[in-house]
């Protein structure tokens, strides 16, 4: 039984090590005597406390998560510098617009953002004569976190493209797409007739992780698809899923959508190569729909 | 004629959504009031409608919606009659009297429809959600008595990714070593397979059992899974399920009031609260209906009231508004939250229900912590029944912000609020805390971490 005049930290150091909670050789002044659980999960535990508040250090350090997430959700997607990069890779690329036009819009007016701009409708209608029926429409955007982007896209997308042509598929030019939401692909699928499609774009930054990617496939892509009707892979960043892993697990889905001519939850139950996350991160309302908000 | 201008209202469900309070989620239904002035012109046609008109004249019609049927078919007039006289301005009047208390609130309680709640709420100001909730009380039990005056109740809720076993074990632990942990130790699953689902409940069951903490797990999986889960014999203390105001927005949660009363009388079969039987726990938010496309064209406040309606039907003892996590589309910044947060705790006490508010928003809000202690402090002083405990407020499985062991002391330590009197006797006996508000030092040898493998 613990006693009101047991120390608050520094006390664990020479105490035997309980089975759950291995010690540090030292607890760091102000530091729970629990620090060891730290070791067993990323959660903020064992922070220690001023009173029963946070220390200095634990409120400044939430603070500049926080900062991050938020400057990633507003930092300027930069189309020509991804661009360039997919160029490089000898990618042909093409841009079209949702109905987004500035970032505030974008977070409120999610039905926007699945809607293709008038202007963007007319070049693909006329451009697809010119291209043909294709296996596979990739759409690229900057979502809530255009680092994400940014930083993954183009070798996510490369190492797709050449996975998918050597299995014989044949690809639409890479559609960049400021502002766009998941369901953004149903539309320029749908207009194209491309029997798949994907959308790459930055997921909603959390506090730890402020470039994250997320891919959503669908098979006939089209205006009434859902998300029950997508694959998602998500968390697509060099401490999570390290985008050559992503394509690799984006192109056995894609291959497998084909085969069973379907996706979404039928191919996750049906035998999808890979034992996939949901999209949404839970089952209770706190969900609602975790493709709907990208 | 209101201001300059005359303002027409085609319906009770339009002038309902007209005279709400601005946000996001009414703009984005295209239901929200086009100008400052027409919202308040609605108000004031609002604070004329008089209260009874709700029972005739329903927002979503009785053959549509089996919400509407439970709101219709379980109004007590006889519990109504103080109030049946009076328009919507008159029942504010009333609510905000000295002589109004929480005994009448709590006897009127089953006289209220979920439309006539939200409508006062619309023309109540913040000051007035937080008296009238005040006045409220209700107070439910399992394992421990909540809600009770002067007190504040914490869920614990320790999150994991990947649901690893020691990972949530070890914030379960890190909580309770903060005094937190009485309203309910509950855990967002990450997963859906069933072998996962009964080894969280072992794991709570588990670490309740060893070091005989008065309090009540539950894992927030689908309540069909928390049936089968209960079939297998796993160690289920309250049924979890999210629910809103629509019947269409319920099915798009897999349930119905069916399968919810399905799964109240299997919770209550098992028996195993000791000093109550209050057995659900439900969560809810606004926009939830709206984000289901399933909103009638009815706003996104009156829905969530409508939800409300739903909890009450099962007595649960932790009623939760998610209030921000929906997203800024619903909510859009801290202001909004804020006003949310307060019509929801209020209306939920109003409709008799044991409210609590998960303070939080996410990363694309324009909102931060400091609006949070805004909203907390509000809530405090209000009287709600419980909030969130999140390590350092962070989420790292939901990916939000919420509120922390530490803020809780916060509000403790401000407004003298206890925890749950059993749970308050036993932090004294094991060490963690005294007087109910103040943590004293822990050390390596305290038996939660000596044993912390639970």
């Amino acid at each position: 039984m613990a006693t009101p005049d047991q120390p608050d930290a520094g006390a664990g150091a020479e105490n035997p090590v309980p089975p759950a909670a291995p010690l540090l050789a030292t607890v760091p002044p102000g530091r729970d005597s629990w620090q060891g659980l730290r070791a067993l999960t990323d959660a903020r535990i064992a922070l220690g406390r001023a009173g029963g508040s946070l220390r200095t250090e634990s409120l400044l350090e939430f603070r500049l998560a926080h900062a991050g997430a938020r400057d990633a959700v507003h930092t300027p997607f930069d189309l020509a510098g991804l661009e360039a990069s997919l160029h490089a890779a000898g990618l042909e690329t093409e841009r079209l617009a949702s109905r987004v036009t500035d970032k505030q819009t974008y977070l409120l007016r999610p039905d926007l953002g699945r809607k293709l701009a008038p202007a963007s409708i007319d070049r693909l209608e006329a451009a697809r004569g010119l291209w043909g029926q294709r296996d596979l429409a990739i759409l690229i955007s900057d979502g809530l976190a255009a680092d994400a982007a940014h930083h993954h896209a183009a070798e996510t997308v490369t190492e797709l493209a050449r996975i998918l042509r050597e299995a014989g598929w044949t690809l639409y030019p890479l559609f960049l797409v400021p502002y766009a939401r998941v369901k953004l692909q149903d539309a320029v699928g749908g207009l194209l007739g491309a029997r798949h499609s994907v959308i790459l774009l930055g997921e909603r930054p959390g506090l730890s992780a402020h470039d994250s990617l997320g891919a959503y496939l669908t098979f006939q892509p089209g205006e009434t698809r859902t998300d029950a009707d997508r694959n998602c892979v998500s968390n697509i960043r060099a401490g999570g899923l390290p985008p050559s892993a992503a394509a690799q697990k984006l192109a056995e889905l894609l291959i497998a959508s084909r085969r069973l001519g379907l996706s979404g939850t039928a191919l996750r139950e049906e035998g999808g190569p890979t034992k996939i996350a949901p999209p949404s991160p839970g089952p209770d309302l706190r969900g609602v729909s975790g493709a709907d908000r990208q | 004629m209101v201001g300059a201008r005359r303002h027409a209202f085609a319906t009770l469900r339009d002038l309902m959504a007209r005279a709400t309070p601005r946000r996001s989620g009414d703009e984005l239904a295209g239901l929200a009031a086009t100008s400052a002035e027409q919202r308040a012109a609605a108000q004031q046609c609002l604070a004329d409608v008089p209260l009874a008109l709700f029972l005739d004249d329903l927002l979503i019609p009785y053959e549509d919606d089996a919400v509407t049927r439970l709101i219709v078919d379980s109004h007590v007039p006889a519990a109504f009659a103080p109030v049946a006289g009076l328009t919507v301005g008159g029942f504010r009047d009333w609510l905000l009297a000295y002589d109004t208390d929480s005994t009448q609130l709590a006897a009127l309680a089953p006289g209220l429809t979920a439309e006539m709640v939200a409508a006062v709420s619309k023309i109540m100001s913040n000051q007035d959600l937080i008296l009238v909730a005040k006045k409220c009380r209700v107070v439910t039990a399992f394992r421990n008595t909540l809600g009770l005056p002067g007190r504040l109740a914490v869920r614990l809720q320790p999150n994991h990714p990947t649901d690893d076993p020691h990972g949530i074990a070890a914030s379960i632990v890190d909580g309770l070593l903060y005094g937190c942990g009485d309203a309910v130790i509950g855990i967002n699953p990450a997963t859906d397979s069933p072998a996962s689902l009964d080894a969280l409940l072992r794991l709570i069951d588990g670490v309740i059992r060893r070091y005989e903490i008065p309090t009540q797990g539950c894992v927030l999986a689908h309540l069909t899974a928390q049936l089968e889960a209960i079939q297998r014999g796993a160690p289920l203390d309250l049924l979890f399920q999210s629910i809103a105001g629509t019947e269409k927005a319920n099915a798009s949660f897999g349930i119905t009031l069916e399968l919810l009363a399905e799964g109240h009388a299997a919770a209550t079969a098992l028996g195993r609260g000791t000093v109550g039987r209050n057995v659900m726990y439900f969560e809810t938010g606004q926009g939830s209906a709206l984000s289901a496309g399933a909103h009638h064209g009815v706003d996104q406040q009156t829905l969530e009231v409508r939800a409300y309606a739903v909890a009450r039907r099962f007595s649960p003892l932790l009623v939760n508004s998610v209030v921000g996590f929906i997203g800024p589309e619903y909510l859009f910044d801290g202001k909004q939250i804020l006003r949310a947060g307060l019509e929801d705790h209020c209306c939920g006490k109003l409709m008799g229900l044991p409210m609590g508010v998960d303070v939080c928003y996410t990363t694309p809000a324009e909102a931060d912590q400091d609006d949070m202690d805004a909203l907390l402090t509000l809530l405090g002083v209000a009287g709600c029944n419980s909030i969130m405990g999140v390590p350092g407020a962070d989420d790292i499985m939901l990916g939000y912000q919420s509120t922390s062991f530490h803020d809780s002391h916060y509000l403790r330590q401000v407004l003298g609020l206890r925890p749950a009197p059993e749970f308050e006797a036993w932090l004294e006996k094991m060490g963690i805390a005294t007087g109910g508000t103040r943590l004293l030092p822990v050390g390596a040898k305290h038996p939660l971490l000596i044993h912390g493998d639970a």
